[in-house]
């Protein structure tokens, strides 16, 4: 043993505080060059930090050959970043941008198919939509297919009331997301 | 001009100024081949065995810095370059992959031959692309070149279809600014923030005890001079990866060699009592840091990198600087140079240089030499001295990577080729030839192990096929010694299927492939055939060096420990860092 070690008695080591982040569902945003493998790409990173992706929303934009991408993904704060940062060095990602602490806009879209087989069930679910601004998209001798748009929030508050009656399927669009642009503007409905 | 695909591949090739192609050809990607024959003027080496063309493509590339390009037939012509593509990824390779495919109609059909080749490597290249319309061609290739060496370089694959090879098309190659504006969403940092280069420069200048721990990065942007200008004017002690090896010149006094697992005891203990690290390059790798809630457990971190995906991956960062490893070294010098370059505490700088030289003195890097067994650090010391320090060293995966690590003393960039990030077996051979062949002014001595030699020895031929004249040490422990190493400290000696005493004359098998064998078995016989080896010029030498078959590469921090737990060169001691100097 060294001399030095001989003269000290053994302390504990400090430690290096490390990274932990809170683990919560993150909604990123990115502007894609609609290229082949795109999509792919994306998936794959992202499955590869281990994480799921729990919505998922493409479109095309105005500019042509870019799509708008919005992902949800729940994951620890410290890991997401790192997800962007990797996001960003994609060749075909022009822009990304973790919205989940900036005020944003976000809207999605569900068609449920609630079983109405008797006059008062119809009613009902007539009534709950219109409360919603849901829209009667489809009809036929037992079922109500309804369109609804806002945010998760309220598509899910109008799942749980519909429940009861019988949902037989339902489709949901993921979100949709893009940044406010003033601080100020007028709430979400 | 309308002309085939497979010429279009060709012609731009050209235009990038690529000399040499490592490949093996096949059904899907013969016009090209075809086209190569016709035009005359690129090189092709004909591998044995499409992960030699691999590896020789990132040996090549490393060696020289420029892209290296490899290419393939479609289907197992394709699979068999992935272990390359990977290891290209793990360690920021700039290498261009072209693989044939089949024709754009069958893609989708399991045709013959056919794997979805990108789909495979989309998790292990930097970018790739498949082909869908000859006009796009020789774009996507300049694509390929320009994605591949800006950055933080690595492997590009382009994904042929046969019949895109065989269409004729007038299309112009591209410019490079085409290039560039094509590519909107890819732009490659370089400058670095001046707040953070200012605040990075302060904390350098008021730091007592610093250090810098040099990366890859550094050797990939040849930061050599700026490093040495910034350690001898802070007076910064500098400990370098195993990517990082030859970044700062190992002779010089600052040098503490390398760090983390295999690391000198002196690094480590530096790293562990520094208050400052200085990253250049560097990515906070699990075999530099061990446990790393206690790596550099007092310190302030600056972390310079091209890529910012690194920055903060690992560990938490005071002072990120994005930016060419070069480019921000130069304008820190500058910065600190505008300020006076005065240190803040001269008398803690000076102890703190002293304390090291007191560890160096401590537990010098070192092993026990025999005269009845060729210990194999003695091995690599003899090729430093014969070689008078200026070869490039290529090296396979275990104990004889660690020991060419350790006893080699590196003193320029792109000096010492390994595989460090994915620790591939078999690396070593094709690597050295790649870079002899992109070197060919050099010396390049390949250090292999007898495991790793034979994934790879096809290429064996490949080296006497085309006169290139790289030396083959084999470290031959009749072991996968460092499996052995670990079974023997952590799993009781339980050796499990480690013995490799079955294996061919080495000696034999290189006369049988046209190269020239010699063998050691006592150590006075060590120097002697070295130097024999290198009065030869025209073919490939092998030396197998049969060596100590249980030396183990010492120090060490086992796997996940803190570097408290370094087992040192008697093999028994271990250290408690933190009472050695100042902490508390
Ligand atoms: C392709 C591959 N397979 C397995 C390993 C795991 N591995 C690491 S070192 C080693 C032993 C290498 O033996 P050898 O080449 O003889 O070198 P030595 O350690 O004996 O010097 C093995 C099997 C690896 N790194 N690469
Ligand atoms: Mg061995």
């Amino acid at each position: 043993m060294s001399e030095l070690s001989q003269a000290n008695p053994v302390k504990a080591p400090m430690l290096r505080e490390t990274k932990k982040g809170s683990v919560r569902k993150h909604i990123i945003t990115l502007l894609v060059r609609n290229e082949l493998g795109v999509l792919a790409r994306i998936a794959t990173l992202i499955a590869g930090k281990g994480y799921n992706i729990e919505g998922l929303s493409v479109g095309e934009t105005h500019e042509r050959g870019l799509s708008r991408m919005t992902i949800e993904v729940i994951g620890d704060d410290v890991v997401i970043d790192q997800v962007v940062k990797q996001l960003r060095k994609l060749i075909d990602t022009i822009k990304v941008r973790d919205l989940t602490d900036t005020p944003h806009i976000e809207r999605e879209l569900a068609l449920v198919k609630i079983h109405t087989a008797t006059p008062r069930a119809r009613d009902e679910v007539l009534r709950i939509a219109e409360i919603f601004r849901g829209r009667i998209v489809d009809v036929s001798q037992s079922t109500y297919t309804v369109e609804i748009t806002g945010t998760e929030d309220k598509i899910n508050a109008f799942v749980e009331l519909l429940k009861p009656f019988g949902i037989m399927e339902m489709a949901r669009t993921g979100k949709v997301a893009l940044k406010r642009e003033m601080a100020n503007s007028e709430e979400d409905v | 001009m309308a002309r085939k695909g497979a010429d279009i591949v060709i012609e731009t090739l050209k235009e990038e100024g690529v000399e040499y192609i490592f490949g093996h050809p096949g059904g899907a990607i013969m016009e090209v081949y075809d086209a190569l024959y016709r035009d005359g003027t690129i090189k092709h080496i004909l591998t044995r065995h499409e992960q030699g063309a691999g590896h020789m493509a990132e040996g090549y590339a490393k060696a020289t810095g420029k892209v290296g390009v490899a290419m393939s037939t479609s289907g197992p012509g394709a699979t068999n370059l992935v272990t390359a593509i990977a290891d290209a990824y793990m360690d920021s390779v700039p290498v261009v992959f072209i693989t044939g495919q089949v024709p754009t109609h069958l893609i989708g059909n399991d045709a013959f031959q056919e794997v979805d080749i990108v789909g495979i490597t989309r998790p292990i290249t930097k970018h790739n692309f498949l082909v869908k319309r000859i006009e796009d061609l020789p774009l996507i290739i300049r694509q390929a070149f320009y994605i591949a060496r800006t950055g933080r370089p690595g492997p590009v694959l382009v994904d042929i279809p046969k019949d895109i090879t065989q269409k004729l098309s007038d299309v112009k190659i591209p410019s490079l600014d085409e290039v560039k504006s094509s590519l909107p969403g890819y732009k490659p940092h370089t400058e670095g923030n001046s707040q953070q280069i200012k605040r990075a420069a302060k904390l350098i200048m008021s730091a007592k005890r610093p250090v810098l721990y040099v990366g890859g990065g550094a050797v990939q942007s040849e930061a050599q001079d700026e490093l040495i200008e910034l350690a001898e004017l802070m007076n910064i002690p500098v400990t370098t990866t195993n990517m990082g090896k030859g970044a700062f010149p190992e002779l010089h006094p600052l040098a503490l060699h390398m760090l983390g697992m295999h690391g000198t005891y002196y690094a480590n203990m530096a790293v562990y009592n520094c208050d400052l690290l200085i990253a250049v390059g560097a990515r906070f790798d699990d075999r530099v840091t061990g446990k790393i809630e206690e790596f550099a457990p007092q310190a302030s971190i600056i972390h310079i990198d091209i890529d910012p995906a690194s920055i903060s991956k690992n560990i938490v960062v005071d002072v990120p600087i994005v930016g060419d490893v070069k480019v921000v070294l130069r304008k820190l010098i500058q910065e600190i140079k505008r300020e006076g370059a005065k240190l803040v505490f001269p008398e803690e700088r000076h102890n703190w240089i002293r304390q090291i030289e007191k560890w160096k003195k401590l537990h010098p890097l070192t092993y026990r030499n025999s005269e009845k067994v060729i210990k194999p650090q003695y091995v690599i010391e003899e090729i430093w001295k014969a070689t008078k320090g200026d070869a490039i060293i290529a090296t396979g995966v275990g104990q004889h990577q660690m020991w060419a690590a350790m006893f080699y003393k590196y003193s320029y960039p792109r000096q010492f080729i390994n595989s460090g990030g994915l620790g591939t077996m078999g690396f070593g051979l094709p690597a050295g030839i790649g870079a002899k062949i992109g070197r060919p002014e050099k010396e390049v001595f390949v250090i292999d192990g007898d495991g790793s030699f034979m994934m790879t020895m096809q290429e064996l031929i490949t080296a006497v096929q085309y006169k290139v004249p790289v030396k083959i040490a084999i470290i031959n422990n009749g072991y996968l010694g460092m499996v052995r190493q670990w079974q023997e400290l952590f799993y009781e000696k339980r050796y499990s299927e480690v013995d490799l005493s079955v294996q061919p004359d080495f000696v034999k098998l290189a006369e049988a492939c046209g190269a020239i064998g010699f063998r050691a078995e006592k150590p006075n016989q060590v120097r002697e055939i070295i130097e024999e080896a290198m009065k030869i010029q025209d073919k490939p030498v092998l030396l197998d060096f049969h060596v100590d078959r249980e030396e183990n590469v010492l120090p060490m921090v086992p796997a996940g420990k803190s570097y408290r737990e370094m087992i040192l060169e008697d093999g028994k001691k271990s250290v408690d860092a933190d009472t050695m100097y100042l902490v508390g």
